[in-house]
């Protein structure tokens, strides 16, 4: 007796299948974000010569490119309620993802701040630049155009793996196949619908990336 | 008036600057030359805070450069500098690399500053490429848009640092006769060159650099054409003023 497709059920749970790719999309978005702005700072650190910057900025990057991105949520979900913070499952996987981002955009970062000529951070303070301005206006638009195709795949990446927060309950685009597959037992036509939203979620986060390349869409 | 005190600056062991006193006064252009490595860059960036110095003071119209209460940011908008390596930002257009301290650290508004933009790069010849990116721009277009960008910000000093020493030699002219314009409207200016006819001609006092020390100073005549040490004679028979 052979298995027999049936993607009817998948069109009956699209209402719940549309919104938890809201909720991915939405998770990654706001994580890559925070990250971004997060990692700045880091890069800036880790790449100085101030040991009570560097040490923290070298633990934060260390830890969250060599860990495993779920643990970094359990971390956040159970660690933290093991000492009474709770949250809910959305907060947990922002905050996991959003620290894993800013570790590996750190990282890239780091990279792009090695390729900017000093001179270029020298002329902005000669000018009367604070030192953070001369970031904000001059080294990091430097360092991103630089960055941007290692940016754009940690983009794609961060949104992959929100879906590690269907293990916590996570109603999201992997949360409602998982939930869906359960109750009806079409796990393989959930997952393949899935796996085609994935991939279009990258390809639309890959489209709004054309409009932040610094130079513009058709650059 | 910017005025150098017994300045020693050293880089780890090696002590580039040992003992400078030097004093510029407004509407004065004092030009220095000296061999490679014996300071002068680093004295430039001495006296806007860029480098730090081990002992001696720096005065630029009254304020200690090194004081702790001193905003430096604040003082450096009185002191334009422009170096050897090109430093346009190529990120920005050349109206936007002038008008950005114009924005965000003197806080003007957009129109105000596009007008001192426009006019200081109608200033160095430069308004037709307003619009286009740095990249676009020759070598001696972009030391002039980095003159128009110091310029922009209004300072009582300007100081160039060997600012045509990277250019092809046909490029050097123009940049030149952009620095004699600002010397004869009356700029305090110091400008450290490799270019002994220009050192000559523009300067009201000539700074002979010498292995971190002033080894001699003077008016230009009594520099080029009568040096006194041996070092400078020397230094002056490999050059053509
Ligand atoms: N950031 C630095 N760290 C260590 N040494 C430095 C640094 N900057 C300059 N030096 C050294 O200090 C000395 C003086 O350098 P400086 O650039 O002031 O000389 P200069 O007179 O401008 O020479 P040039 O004509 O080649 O530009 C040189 O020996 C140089 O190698
Ligand atoms: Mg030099």
């Amino acid at each position: 007796m052979g298995y027999t497709f049936q993607f009817g059920v998948v069109l009956d749970a699209l209402p719940d299948l549309l919104s938890g790719a809201a909720v991915s999309l939405s998770l990654a978005v706001a994580s890559m974000v925070v990250g971004m702005l997060l990692a700045a700072p880091l890069a800036v650190a880790a790449a100085g010569r101030n040991l009570a910057a560097k040490t923290p900025a070298r633990a934060w990057i260390e830890l969250a490119r060599n860990t495993p991105c779920l643990a970094q949520i359990y971390a956040m979900y159970y660690g933290l309620g093991a000492v009474g913070i709770f949250m809910p499952a959305w907060a947990a996987v922002f905050l996991a993802i959003s620290f894993n981002n800013a570790g590996y955009l750190a990282e890239i970062f780091r990279g792009g701040l090695n390729g900017i000529n000093a001179n270029q951070f020298k002329a902005s303070r000669s000018l009367g630049l604070t030192p953070a301005m001369a970031y904000r206006y001059v080294v990091f638009p430097q360092v991103f155009r630089n960055t941007y195709n290692s940016v754009s795949n940690q983009f794609i990446w961060s949104m992959l793996n929100t879906s590690l927060g269907a293990l916590i309950g996570l109603y999201d685009l992997s949360g409602v196949a998982m939930d869906y597959q359960m109750r009806t037992f079409k796990t393989f036509e959930f997952f393949l619908a899935i796996a085609v939203a994935y991939i279009v979620l990258a390809k639309l986060i890959m489209f709004g990336m054309r409009f932040l390349k610094p130079g513009g869409a058709n650059a | 008036m910017i005025s150098i005190q017994n300045v020693h600056k050293s880089f780890g062991q090696l002590e580039v600057l040992k003992g400078i006193d030097l004093t510029i006064e407004r509407g004065e252009v004092v030009t220095m030359i000296g061999p490679s490595g014996s300071g002068k860059s680093t004295l430039l960036q001495c006296i806007n805070g860029l480098e730090t110095i081990n002992s001696g003071e720096i005065h630029v119209d009254g304020t200690s450069v090194f004081a702790p209460d001193t905003d430096l940011n604040k003082l450096r908008q009185k002191l334009g500098i422009v170096f050897q390596s090109y430093n346009a930002f190529p990120h920005m257009t050349v109206q936007r690399n002038v008008t950005l301290a114009l924005r965000k650290v003197l806080r003007l508004p957009r129109a105000e500053a596009d007008e001192i933009a426009r006019r200081q790069l109608d200033r160095v010849g430069l308004l037709a490429k307003a619009d286009v990116y740095p990249g676009a721009l020759s070598g001696g277009q972009q030391q002039r848009l980095g003159i128009a960008r110091a310029l922009a910000m209004s300072p009582n000093y300007m100081l160039f640092d060997e600012v045509t020493s990277a250019l092809d030699p046909q490029l050097v002219g123009e940049v030149l006769a952009t620095m004699r314009d600002l010397s004869s409207e009356g700029m305090t200016m110091i400008a450290v060159t490799h270019e002994m006819k220009f050192a000559r001609e523009v300067a009201d006092r000539v700074v002979f650099f010498d292995k971190g020390v002033i080894a001699e100073s003077g008016n230009p005549e009594e520099v080029f054409l009568s040096p006194k040490s041996p070092r400078l004679k020397e230094f002056l028979s490999h050059s053509q003023f």
